[in-house]
Formats: structure tokens, C-alpha cells, sequence
């Protein structure tokens, strides 16, 4: 299709100002309302003792959950890419459930599950372990919610490299793990950083999911994004802003990671 | 596409030994982290009974949040698909300055948390905004926030299918004689269509559950600006769970139903690529 120099100018106004006007004013308008009132401001609001203890359980979350779910998320991937089995089809469906599913059912599903009235509350109980507002809570919903991200971009490219070099490898007297060590791994490890990527971005941002399990108790579990809302439900409205301006410099950084990664990732699609 | 053109038959000679390790740890962790806790929702849902959870899913209430939701869910993913089949054009096929950073700032909403969201747009079209619009607690205001978080769906399935769309057969429809607009219906988007949809569906799927973005412009009107996530999440506050089930395992329903339509629409795209 080759169109009209008018033409194309006017789609190109059109998709733009939509983009400008739906993503661009409001995050922009978000760092300007954060820093009119100084930097210093900013700084003063976003170091409260309740904000930094909000960090570094947002931090402390992320670092549990990312891990897991990378080490399961490779496994995974392996299974799907390398083996047949009875199920594999529904498992490979079932694995983009948390995708689709509502973060507040997944809150849910995990206080009928662990709370007080949930299938395992009286157990957990009578153990006294509680997960339920409380900080092992906020991990198990930040796994449930960045679970497909490693699994998703990992297997695509351990189909696309095929196994002939494991094969060799093995063939030549390489064990599994190393096999896994100095082939496998170097093959797929932007792949893997993509979705470790991706999967920190949702781990550090998760609200909904979060919220229910979370009880909000001030410097426990209170999570970046809860302070968010709480700051805002107070009318400290220049201390949410503050509070959002970080994460959305978090969110930028993902961004900024996802731009150096893809390039490399596509060529490991291509090797 | 790439992926199905890979023979088969290479990667089924032997396997990794990690393979059998995968499929048992994947299976336990999926089942503790994911199956166990939605099924504790869907058997919670029916505690009353099947007439209690009918009662329930039908109440006023809970219809007209459901409603709701599925009309402004369905109108957020249109517009997205229109919309983000415009972007992944002007990203493949136009050339301007800043046009690299257009396509990097398009997954910000992936990236950026949600209540971030919905703060933003707050600030822009809420009481405080600079130019005067306040459309806070607006049934138009749920469905700025549902674009929002749902812009990049439909743009990412589109580009990849755009670039590598074969320009000759373009070339050759022009140089028989045929419009501009016969190669777009004809050629064009026929070949986008199941990317399209496939967004179209991610985007709705994701709409129907939102809950970060809405929550705080919605103002959770019941009646009017009330969605079944908030309104789920109200029953949970003020401790009804089995209510609160009840809506989620309908929410589950229409995920399932979703995930089960996209797949569809992944076989017949395959078969369409042939």
C-alpha cells in the first residue's frame, strides 16, 4: 500500500494524539504535580519511615517471588519444549491463567485458601503461621501473579534452538547439569532476562491482588503501591504523587531494560 | 509461525533429563500457587448452595456491575483494536522523528503499576486537572483507565504480523489497478486479523478483571460506575466472602472462556499462515 504524503501525516497525528493524550499527559502531568513543590518535598515524602519500610517490602516481595518463579519458570519451559507427556497441552493452557484472572479473585482465592475461615486457616492456626495479612501472604500473590512471564519467553526460543547441540553435548560424555550450564543456558539467557524483566515490573507494581491479602498494617505490609492508594485516600495527595513518580522511575527503567534486551533476544530467536 | 516450522521430529528423539524434573515442578508449583486457591474460591462460591450462588450472581446488584463491565470492556477493547491496528501501521510503516521512543513508551502501561495508573489519569482528567475536565467518577472515566492499561494488547500482535507481511503481493494488487483501499480490506487486513483478535481478546480478558486502574476514578457507584472486581473487592471488605466468590467465579468463568477463545484463534491463525 503506498499512501499519500497527506495521508500519512494525518494517521500519524491521529495515533499520536491518542498515544499523547491517553499515556503520555497524564504520566507526564504525574512528575510535574510531584515536583511542584520542590524537590525537596519529594525527597522529605518519599523517605518517611513509612515509605522506606514500604521499599524495602516491596524490594523484600520481589526478590523472593522473581527467583522462585524464574528457577520453576525454566524447568518449565524445558519440560514443555523438550518432553511429551499426558497433560501437556492443559498444562501449557493452564500456565497463562494468571494472565486472564482478576487480581482481586487471585487475593481472594488466597484468603479462602490461608485465612482464618479459608480451607487450611484452622491448621494454620492451631500452627500459629500466619499468612494472611501478613508478609507471606503479599509473597504468595506476587508469585501467583508473575508466574507465566519466564515460562513464556523462555520456551519459544528453547523450541526455535531445537536440541541438536544438547544432543552432542550429551553424546560427547556432558552430564545434564552441565550440558544445561554450557549450552542450554547461554541460548536462552536473554530470553530469560526479558522475562525476569517483565516479571519484576509486575512484581514491584502489583496492587489488587496485594491489597486483599496485605491488611495494610503501617510499616508490615505495607507495600509501595498500597501507600499509594492510602496516601491518596488521606488527601496527602503530594506525598501519592511522590510515592508514584518512584515506581513510574521503576517502570521507566523496565522499559529502558526491555529496549537494551530485545534486540539480543531477537537474535537468539534467529541463531 | 517460526515456531510450528521447526521439525518436529529432532526434538523428540531423547530428552533432557531435566525435562521429567520439569513437568513434575511446573505441575506441583502451578497446582499449589494457582489450582488450589481457585478451586477453594469456586467451592466457597457454592456454600449456599446452587440456588445461593444463582441468587447471588443474579442479584441487582451484582448484575448491573457485571453488565457494566462487559459493555465497557468490550468498548475498551474495540477502540484499542482500531486504535492500536493504527499505531502498529504508523510504527512499521511511517518514518518521523521520535519514533523509537513512540514504540518503547507504548508498553509503559505493562510496566507501570496500575493504581500509578489510575492516579495519573486522575490527576489529568480528575477534580484537579489543569485543563478544567473532570470526568472523575463517570462511567467514561472506567473506560479511560480500561484504554489505558489495555493500549499496548492489540499493538504488539499487530506489529510483528505487519513487519513481516509480504509487500510484493501489495505491489502486485497496485499494479493491477487496485485502490489503496482494496489493498487495505483485501490484502492487508485479512492477514492481520487473527493477531488482531488474539489482542482484541488479551486486551478484554484483562479489561473484565481490572481493579487498580478503576479503583480510585470509578468512585464505585453502584448502579452506575460500579465494576464486578470493585464490587468484589467490597465484599470482601466488608466480609462477605461467600459473596465475594460468588462474583469471582463468575469473573473466572469469562477468563476461562477467554484464554479457551484465544487458543482457538491461535489454531485457526496457524492454519490461516499455511
Amino acid at each position: 500500500m503506498i499512501v499519500e504524503r497527506r495521508w500519512r501525516i494525518g494517521l500519524r497525528t491521529v495515533a499520536l494524539a491518542y498515544f499523547l493524550a491517553l499515556l503520555l499527559l497524564p504520566v507526564g502531568l504525574v512528575f510535574y504535580r510531584t515536583f511542584e513543590h520542590g524537590v525537596g518535598y519529594v525527597i522529605d515524602s518519599v523517605t518517611t519511615p513509612a515509605a522506606i519500610s514500604a521499599f524495602w517490602l516491596t524490594i523484600e516481595v520481589t526478590a523472593i517471588a522473581v527467583p522462585l518463579n524464574a528457577v520453576v519458570g525454566i524447568l518449565a519451559a524445558i519440560a514443555l519444549a523438550r518432553s511429551d507427556f499426558r497433560g501437556k497441552a492443559l498444562l501449557n493452557g493452564l500456565l497463562d491463567l494468571p494472565f486472564a484472572i482478576s487480581p482481586v479473585v487471585i487475593g481472594l482465592s488466597l484468603v479462602l485458601l490461608y485465612g482464618r475461615t479459608g480451607w487450611l486457616g484452622p491448621w494454620l492456626a492451631d500452627n500459629g503461621i500466619r499468612i494472611i495479612f501478613s508478609v507471606p501472604g503479599i509473597v504468595l500473590a506476587t508469585i501467583f501473579v508473575s508466574l507465566p512471564f519466564v515460562v513464556r519467553e523462555v520456551t519459544p526460543v528453547l523450541r526455535e534452538i531445537g536440541d541438536e547441540q544438547e544432543q552432542a553435548a550429551a553424546t560427547l560424555g556432558a552430564g545434564a547439569w552441565t550440558t544445561f550450564r554450557r549450552i542450554t543456558f547461554p541460548a536462552i539467557r536473554w530470553g530469560l532476562a526479558y522475562g525476569i524483566v517483565l516479571s519484576v515490573a509486575r512484581a514491584v507494581g502489583e496492587f489488587g491482588a496485594v491489597s486483599v491479602v496485605s491488611g495494610r498494617v503501617a510499616g508490615e505490609t505495607m507495600t509501595l503501591t498500597l501507600l499509594v492508594q492510602q496516601r491518596f485516600e488521606n488527601f496527602e495527595l503530594a506525598g501519592a504523587y511522590a510515592a508514584s513518580a518512584l515506581l513510574a522511575v521503576i517502570a521507566l527503567l523496565t522499559l529502558v531494560a526491555m529496549t537494551r534486551i530485545n534486540p539480543r533476544r531477537e537474535e537468539e530467536h534467529e541463531t | 509461525m517460526s515456531v510450528t516450522a521447526l521439525p518436529r521430529s529432532t526434538t523428540r528423539r531423547t530428552r533432557l533429563p531435566a525435562g521429567s524434573l520439569g513437568i513434575g515442578v511446573a505441575t506441583l508449583w502451578l497446582s499449589i500457587i494457582v489450582l488450589l486457591p481457585l478451586a477453594a474460591v469456586v467451592a466457597r462460591s457454592f456454600d449456599d448452595g446452587l440456588s445461593g450462588f444463582w441468587d447471588a450472581a443474579t442479584s441487582r446488584q451484582a448484575l448491573a456491575a457485571l453488565r457494566f463491565t462487559l459493555i465497557v470492556s468490550l468498548l475498551a477493547a474495540a477502540i484499542n483494536a482500531a486504535m492500536g491496528t493504527l499505531l502498529a501501521w504508523v510504527l512499521v510503516r511511517d518514518r518521523f522523528r521520535g519514533k523509537g521512543l513512540v514504540n518503547a513508551l507504548i508498553d509503559l502501561p505493562f510496566a507501570l503499576p496500575t493504581i500509578v495508573a489510575g492516579l495519573t489519569l486522575m490527576a489529568l482528567y480528575g477534580p484537579t486537572s489543569p485543563f478544567g475536565i473532570n470526568i472523575a467518577f463517570t462511567q467514561f472515566a472506567v473506560l479511560l483507565a480500561l484504554l489505558f492499561v489495555t493500549m499496548p494488547f492489540v499493538v504488539r500482535a499487530v506489529q510483528p504480523v505487519l513487519i513481516e507481511l509480504d509487500r510484493e503481493m501489495e505491489q502486485a494488487a497496485l499494479s493491477l489497478g487496485a485502490s489503496n483501499a482494496t489493498v487495505f480490506w483485501k490484502i492487508i487486513l485479512p492477514n492481520l486479523v487473527p493477531a488482531l483478535l488474539s489482542g482484541a481478546a488479551l486486551a478484554f480478558a484483562r479489561a473484565v478483571g481490572e481493579f487498580g486502574s478503576v479503583v480510585l476514578i470509578s468512585g464505585n457507584i453502584p448502579f452506575d460506575t460500579q465494576v464486578s472486581s470493585v464490587f468484589a473487592f467490597k465484599q470482601i471488605e466488608s466480609d462477605n466472602p461467600v459473596g465475594a466468590a460468588v462474583v469471582s467465579t463468575v469473573l473466572l468463568a469469562i477468563s476461562l472462556l477467554v484464554l479457551l477463545g484465544i487458543r482457538g484463534l491461535g489454531r485457526w491463525g496457524a492454519r490461516h499462515d499455511r
